[in-house]
């Protein structure tokens, strides 16, 4: 509900017009189950929104929604102002990144193939290709030239997740969705990559909407934190305030996620 | 004749036959695989439609080949050619694994690659054509393995309806009881299916995307295995359509057909020789045509413009009106309705009449001392009989003659190939069966002719049949083909017929021997 968002989003300015933007968004599945009930929220330019919650928060569908892979049921999402349902989906999709857990690689493409097929999609000449390939593995810390030509199977499940991540980065999207991206790593590779990403967004200033049900990469990697349950927004709160806060709302979630996730809030 | 002597002397034929039967299985691969995959992707993409098209390929993958051969010899374009009817039934019988693999293909490939795909912002078409049908491609040549393997095989049946190709070595062999015919014909087909098995089965192996090995800077698209297969299949095809085209123009040729027998083929090589001898046209065999009725659809559609008929088949089976024992009324009756009806001109006779032959073991008429139909008659419940489908079909067959004869079997009879009845009768599986009366086995092994003692089967003279058009423009046939008017007796028949079955001699040989002891060749 809006009252709930208003009251932990206070102690975080809105700054302009916001990129992303939930309106009383429903999300209802044919068989008229309810995975997303009168979402409202905002997501501000250059900002991290952090999407947590457990399994069946709703989390993955909002997110969804904004790419528009899923469609709202009620009430409207709008990016850049206007309504998903406005844009042309596969024009709002190019202009946004998108990382997903199981990477999604394509498997009969190289690293060099996978990373440069939105800069392909977008008529880039070869040479321009090339060099974006170069410069995005450099950034995601695959500088190493013989990668380029390895298949995804030949990779490790860090360095896969650095090349998905090189590849929803390559046509510079303004926007960058990340559906558990972390979540498939062991927690040590977990750390680094997470560590890298962090380095990464401070340079990059892009919005970011990330899902998670990891409390301690909420905190890390977030701006803001939505605290989803039961496909309701519970709460909207700064991330550096999220562990200590005493909303009692939010310290039976954190307390929760961390019974449940024993490493994750160490 | 050693299987390799055979192979030795009949090389060049065998060649031919390899390029014609590969010309099939090129061509039906290549219409099969167009029709094929986009079928496949409207299954993977239209669950609706997806049990129609996958029911009618399954139902298609039922019908047995030769019925299917069948039933399109009548069809107005597709049936006036043996290649044709071939391939499109080839065609029919190659869709359901490419378009069940395609379909599998298409839905295996993982809904994480998918969602990141659509998510990238790429069109349903880009997914398809970048995504899904690259990683389905292992899949979808696995399909494409498994009907070239089977249309290889099923090729060689096309012979039965003229298309030529390997097959005609199976049929021949069969007839002819000789093995090293028939491997003739199954060996090279089973190697052509061996090594398209083979090749095929590389290729989808080093297609698995983990297969795949990091090649430095590999810049090569990953269709470029797609584009190999493409080629290797054109130069296949571009080197069997130059070996077919070797065939030469259909100018001043005429073509002799023949059933599926020896003697039949016999019959059409004297022919040929005999119009080869008396004219300056150029004669086209496609002998081991399937049985009447096909040979009767050529000759309607032109593929050939004449064969020899036998007249009571003629008139029981082709024009279907009541059986008459007068063989003079018979024949007369014959050339009235076949040149009114189908426009094609009736020969004299040939001068043998070759009726059906009710034959048994020669121990066992020697045994229970018979020698008419009417005495086996109380011995027949205990035996199994067996016979050609044209028989157990024919209104002067069967039916009327268990009727007449009051014959009860044990069991339902044997159908059998025509090249197989003899033998199956020396192997004891069965214990009676019909021949014809100038079989040439019938005198080389221990088999006894039962007498037709209540005159049930009607006379079958063999008479050329030709085309009225192929008689108009070439008019000079008339004089070749009325000199081999009653040329041929009884024995004659059976020598020759013994000398090409028993002996294993070269049907060119024993036709052209005939006609130079008859002062024709």
């Amino acid at each position: 509900m809006n009252s709930s968002e208003a009251a932990p989003g206070a102690s975080v300015e809105p700054r302009s017009t916001p990129v992303i933007e939930f309106r009383s968004v429903q999300y209802r599945l044919p068989d008229g189950n309810t995975l997303l009930n009168n979402l409202d929220l905002r997501i501000e330019r250059g900002e991290t929104m952090v999407l947590l919650g457990r399994s069946g928060a709703g989390k993955t569908t909002a997110l969804k929604l904004i790419n528009r892979l899923l469609e709202p049921s009620a009430g409207a999402v709008r990016v850049g102002g206007r309504s998903t349902l406005d844009w042309d989906a596969i024009e709002l999709r190019r202009h946004i990144g998108y990382v997903i857990q199981e990477t999604g690689l394509f498997p009969h493409y190289t690293v060099e193939q996978n990373v440069s097929v939105t800069p392909r999609l977008n008529g880039w000449d070869r040479a321009q290709t090339r060099r974006r390939a170069e410069d995005l593995l450099a950034l995601v810390g695959l500088a190493s030239y013989a990668y380029l030509g390895r298949y995804p199977h030949e990779l490790s499940g860090g360095q896969r997740q650095r090349v998905g991540l090189a590849r929803a980065l390559a046509a510079d999207p303004p926007i960058l969705l990340m559906d558990e991206p972390f979540g498939a790593l062991d927690p040590l590779t977990r750390m680094e990559v997470r560590q890298e990403f962090s380095d990464l967004q401070k340079r990059l200033h892009k919005t970011v909407v990330i899902v998670t049900h990891d409390v301690a990469e909420a905190v890390e990697l977030g701006t803001r934190i939505a605290l989803l349950e039961a496909g309701e927004l519970r709460g909207v709160y700064a991330a550096r305030e999220f562990l200590r806060s005493d909303e009692p709302l939010a310290a039976a979630f954190v307390a929760q996620i961390r019974a449940l996730e024993p490493g994750g809030a160490s | 004749m050693s299987l390799a002597g055979y192979f030795a002397r009949n090389g060049g034929e065998i060649l031919q036959a390899t390029a014609e039967h590969l010309w099939l299985t090129v061509i039906t691969m290549l219409l099969a695989i167009s029709i094929g995959i986009p079928l496949g992707i409207i299954v993977a993409r239209r669950p609706k439609l997806s049990k129609y098209i996958l029911g009618s390929a399954n139902i298609a993958e039922t019908i047995p080949s030769l019925a299917l051969f069948g039933f399109l010899l009548p069809l107005p374009w597709l049936g006036a050619r043996g290649d044709r009817i071939a391939i499109a039934a080839l065609t029919l019988y190659a869709l359901l694994p490419i378009i069940r693999n395609t379909a599998t293909g298409i839905l295996s490939v993982d809904p994480a690659v998918r969602e990141a795909a659509l998510g990238m912002g790429m069109t349903e078409g880009q997914i398809l054509r970048r995504v899904e049908m690259p990683l389905a491609f292992p899949t979808i040549l696995a399909g494409i393995r498994v009907a070239t393997v089977w249309t290889i095989g099923i090729a060689t049946i096309a012979a039965a309806v003229g298309a030529g190709g390997l097959g005609e070595y199976i049929f021949r062999g069969l007839a002819m009881v000789n093995n090293n015919v028939i491997l003739a014909g199954a060996i090279p087909a089973a190697v052509r299916a061996l090594l398209a098995d083979l090749l095929l089965g590389l290729l989808e192996r080093r297609m698995r995307p983990e297969r795949r090995k990091a090649r430095p800077r590999r810049i090569a698209s990953p269709n470029a295995g797609m584009g190999a297969a493409a080629a290797l299949i054109l130069v296949a095809f571009a080197s069997a359509t130059f070996l077919a085209g070797c065939g030469g123009s259909r100018a001043d040729t005429v073509v002799v057909g023949s059933k599926n027998f020896p003697e039949q083929a016999l019959l059409g090589e004297i022919l040929a020789q005999d119009i080869e001898a008396h004219t300056h046209l150029r004669v086209v065999r496609k002998f081991y045509l399937a049985g009447t009725f096909i040979c009767q659809q050529a000759l309607l559609s032109g593929r050939i413009d004449t064969y020899v008929e036998y007249t009571g088949t003629a008139l029981a089976a082709v024009l279907k009106d009541p059986i008459d024992h007068d063989p003079a009324d018979v024949y007369s009756q014959v050339k009235q309705q076949y040149q009114r009806r189908f426009k094609l001109a009736v020969f004299p006779p040939l001068g043998f009449n070759n009726t059906f032959a009710i034959v048994i073991r020669g121990a066992d008429a020697r045994r229970l001392h018979l020698k008419t139909i009417s005495e086996a008659a109380k011995y027949t419940p205990q035996w199994r009989a067996g016979f050609g489908y044209e028989f157990m079909g024919r209104p002067d067959g069967y039916a009327g003659f268990v009727r007449t004869y009051g014959l009860k079997f044990a069991g339902q009879p044997k159908i059998l190939d025509l090249g197989l009845l003899y033998r199956a009768l020396l192997d004891h599986e069965v214990d009676l069966v019909a021949g014809n009366s100038t079989d040439g086995l019938l005198s080389a092994r221990d088999l006894t002719v039962l007498q037709d003692d209540k005159h049930y089967f009607p006379p079958y003279q063999a008479v050329p049949i030709v085309r009225d058009e192929t008689l108009a423009r070439y008019p000079e046939l008339r004089a070749a083909i009325d000199a081999l008017a009653g040329k041929i007796s009884d024995a004659e028949m059976q020598k020759m017929n013994y000398e090409v079955v028993a002996q294993h001699r070269d049907i060119t040989r024993v036709a052209r021997q005939f006609l130079q002891s008859n002062g024709l060749g």
